[in-house]
């Protein structure tokens, strides 16, 4: 008995060395896509990338004619994932989800294991503007009052997620234009910010957009860090009418490994492009407080060059002692 | 009543059978987590009806975690990290030759706790989640120093190495990027360390490492722990008789991992611990906890059950998940056009109805299918000779870190860490404190943190720490878990100085 089981779990172990061997060299193909691609994201299942790719998978699929498979490579704030983009095989079958500022703001803090040059953004497809909210309950009725208030307390608590964040940085830079004492509280983790604010442990949380649309009923929004108003979010001011010249969204968008050829960026690109054309898609996504973006690999490109010299001198500017 | 009908569909019924099946396996896979699990399932579960769906993933989340028992009892590896304290009395137990006991025990705790998170998620689920709020930073920070002084009661031996073994997992803890302000520790340059010691590996390495390399130091005859004898109906009831005659540490256990899981800082990974050391103190024989008893497994494994109902509660009333698969739970909400809220509750929402009747239909359906496949477990890791047995748990723990986040690097540190955790062990330094560290460290830290920065307001920043009557609660329960082995102590000699003592060993 126990040798007939030795031989069982021998042959088990064969089998499944052998069927990952085996689909490691199967995609030479000369026509693409014709295996199935594998879309890395580089955040937890459950937030905002994976919401985005799940909407876009189907439709992916079907104008692709290959199986869409996502799966995770987490933590260090999208680094991880963004670091291992570098050195993976530039055959257009594993593609990675990207995001804005963070794969700017990332090289320039530290060691992040990648150049944001390389980082080959196929499409920007959508974003999330930073938005200041209070809770229903706060003093703080506008953002008038939250001068006010910040003037009288200075230090007051602003939450936000994550750090370098495009929470953390739309802060920095309303510290720096407006004079004041702002503590930036960063939270980590789905859900510990907003119970901050829902449990009143901080007094105003800068969140984005698609978050605000979840708790509208219990938050009151003060500005919005966009260039105009927003469609969905008609009676919200954007900073810049309030005379802060406060712009700042986190975009997200697909990616490639340096050296991917131009015939498979190109089939992408369209691809990208198509899905984000999908009635069906836009309404999901704006249901859900995403804005919808269009760029294209030159214009995604155009906007990194942009952003750079921005992110780069307000976080020297505001560089912590 | 609309919901019960859609439940006993055959169609769904079937399927709820495969999840609870495919979610025990997953769970008793070191390595492959609930978390996962749930994430797994909801692709497949998209083209489903958005009550299908969520029964699907809320019966997999739950079977998953009471799967975890069964790796923790037979192998002395943590299935999920929810099943961490399971493995201080269940694989003693098993050594014994009483792991069919052990499994049932876990099984019915499981059951248990499960469905008293489900009543408390259907019946009171608004009011509750009103608590939960009240958790702010300052109540993170003392919630993780109350976990971190569970040390003293899992210590069995010395407390002083129990300390340093926390300490030694805080520290490892703080390798990455800062979880409050972003700065890089201990990285050494290396891009990949950035993200830090994920905890699945590190489990990995601790608990499995060192236990597959003692299997391999002993001698084959002393390896067959497990006795070969099927369930009987006897041994079913018996121990389910044993189990129900219970209630109060069933209970205890119950309204932590509910309490617990409602945070959604903390979760089955800090329930299990707690409650765990909460049983340890309530009870009259402390010093028998570790050797293989039925309190240390009920303790365990009613907490983390009863912490899927508990975390399920302010993701449906406040749109907060309450643990990491509530959290991709989350996300099939919103793909399937479910807004969270009080409404679900209030109005007429059938498909949050349905799906927390499907909960409790799953709960149950966990008892039959979980203990014949532990049943074939059992059985298959008695038979297996060690040859077979070392290398098949090496290659799962390597598959198992390697998984979690499609890092290689993080089979190498789970690997050194095993190593170090063997050696360690040799010390005299178990893994249950060093993990808890692990565990506990970062939520220790970021909530100490972001206290003193939202704190920049008072005169003296760290007076946040003082300020709320919740924090004291936990203050207090801190100290008193922290000095209760010396109470205990000055408490049973006055007792057996006044009236004689039966056990002659205090």
């Amino acid at each position: 008995m126990e040798r007939f089981n030795k031989r069982i779990l021998s042959l088990i172990l064969v089998l499944v060395v052998l069927s990952l061997s085996l689909t490691s060299c199967t995609k030479k193909e000369a026509v693409y896509p014709s295996t199935p691609i594998t879309y890395v994201l580089c955040f937890d299942p459950g937030g905002e990338s994976d919401i985005t790719a799940r909407f876009q998978q189907p439709v992916l699929t079907k104008l692709l004619s290959v199986p869409i498979a996502i799966s995770y490579i987490t933590g260090g704030g999208g680094g991880t994932g963004w670091s291992q983009l570098t050195t993976t095989t530039p055959d257009g079958y594993t593609i990675f989800g990207t995001n804005l500022p963070h794969i700017i703001v990332q090289p320039l803090t530290g060691n992040a294991g990648y150049k944001t040059e390389q980082i080959d953004n196929i499409y920007m497809f959508e974003s999330t503007p930073c938005i200041l909210v209070v809770g229903q309950n706060s003093p703080i009725r506008t953002f008038d009052d939250f001068l006010k208030y910040a003037k009288a307390h200075p230090g007051m608590s602003v939450g936000g997620s994550g750090e370098p964040s495009s929470n953390s940085l739309a802060l920095a830079r309303l510290a720096q234009l407006s004079n004041l004492k702002l503590t930036y509280v960063s939270f980590t983790g789905s859900g510990t910010a907003i119970t901050a604010l829902l449990g009143g442990h901080v007094d105003a949380l800068m969140t984005y957009t698609s978050t605000f649309i979840q708790y509208k009923d219990k938050w009151l929004p003060l500005a919005v860090a966009t260039e105009g108003r927003l469609g969905i979010l008609p009676d919200v001011p954007t900073f810049k009418e309030l005379g802060y010249d406060l712009v700042e969204k986190a975009y997200r968008g697909v990616a490639v490994p340096p050296g991917t050829p131009e015939n498979i960026r190109k089939v992408l690109e369209q691809a990208f492009e198509k899905v984000n054309q999908d009635p069906e898609v836009i309404k999901e996504m704006e249901n859900l407080g995403f804005i919808m973006e269009n760029y294209n690999e030159a214009q995604s490109k155009a906007l990194v060059d942009q952003l750079t010299p921005y992110y780069t001198q307000l976080l020297e500017t505001t560089k912590k002692p | 009543m609309v919901g019960l009908q859609e439940i006993f569909v055959l169609k769904l019924f079937l399927m709820m059978c495969g999840v609870t099946l495919v979610g025990l396996l997953m769970g008793a896979a070191p390595g492959l987590t609930a978390t996962m699990a749930v994430a797994l399932l909801i692709p497949i579960t998209f083209p489903l009806s958005t009550t299908y769906a969520l029964v699907l993933t809320g019966t997999i989340y739950m079977s998953a975690i009471y799967g975890g028992s069964f790796s923790a009892i037979l192998l002395n590896t943590p299935g999920t990290p929810s099943s961490i304290a399971t493995c201080f009395d269940g694989y003693p137990m098993a050594k014994r030759g009483e792991g069919q006991r052990a499994i049932l025990i876990a099984s019915f705790s499981s059951v248990y706790g499960g469905l008293f998170g489900v009543i408390f998620l259907l019946l009171l689920a608004v009011p509750l989640s009103v608590i939960a709020l009240k958790f702010g930073p300052p109540e993170y920070f003392w919630l993780a120093v109350l976990g971190i002084t569970v040390i003293a009661a899992l210590s069995t031996g010395n407390i002083v190495k129990g300390f340093i073994g926390g300490a030694i997992g805080i520290l490892i803890s703080t390798i990455g990027i800062a979880p409050v302000g972003g700065s890089m520790r201990f990285t050494m340059g290396i891009p990949n360390l950035n993200a830090g010691v994920a905890l699945i590996p590190a489990l990995i390495g601790f608990f499995c490492i060192p236990a597959v390399l003692d299997m391999v130091v002993q001698r084959e005859e002393e390896i067959h722990l497990l006795k070969t004898s099927k369930v009987q109906a006897r041994l079913f009831l018996e121990t389910f008789k044993e189990v129900m005659k219970k209630q109060v540490d069933l209970l205890r256990a119950s309204f932590i991992g509910l309490f617990i899981g409602m945070l959604p800082g903390a979760g089955g990974s800090v329930a299990n611990l707690v409650a765990y050391e909460e049983a340890e103190r309530a009870s009259k024989h402390p010093e028998k906890f570790g050797t293989g008893i039925p309190e240390g497994i009920i303790a365990s494994e009613t907490a983390n059950n009863a912490v899927v109902g508990g975390s399920l509660i302010p993701l449906l009333t406040l749109g907060v998940p309450g643990s990491p698969p509530a959290a991709v739970m989350y996300g099939a909400l919103l793909m399937h056009g479910v807004q969270p809220g009080p409404q679900l509750f209030t109005g007429n929402s059938q498909a949050v109805f349905t799906f927390i009747v499907g909960l409790f239909v799953a709960t149950l359906l966990m008892l039959p299918i979980g203990i014949a496949l532990a049943g074939g477990m059992t059985k298959l890791v008695s038979r297996l000779s060690i040859k077979v047995l070392a290398p098949f748990i090496i290659f799962l723990t390597i598959i198992g870190s390697y998984s979690i986040r499609n890092n290689i690097l993080d089979v190498y540190i789970m690997l050194t860490l095993g190593v170090l955790g063997y050696v360690l062990k040799k010390l005299g330094f178990e893994p249950g404190p060093i993990t808890l560290g692990l565990i506990l460290g970062p939520i220790a830290e970021t909530g100490l943190i972001q206290s003193l920065l939202i704190g920049g307001t008072l005169p003296h920043s760290w007076m946040i720490l003082f300020k709320y009557p919740l924090s004291w609660v936990l203050i207090i329960l801190s100290i008193t878990s922290l000095f209760w082995p010396l109470f205990r102590k000055i408490f049973s000699n006055k007792a057996s100085n006044s009236q004689q003592s039966p056990d002659p060993e205090v």
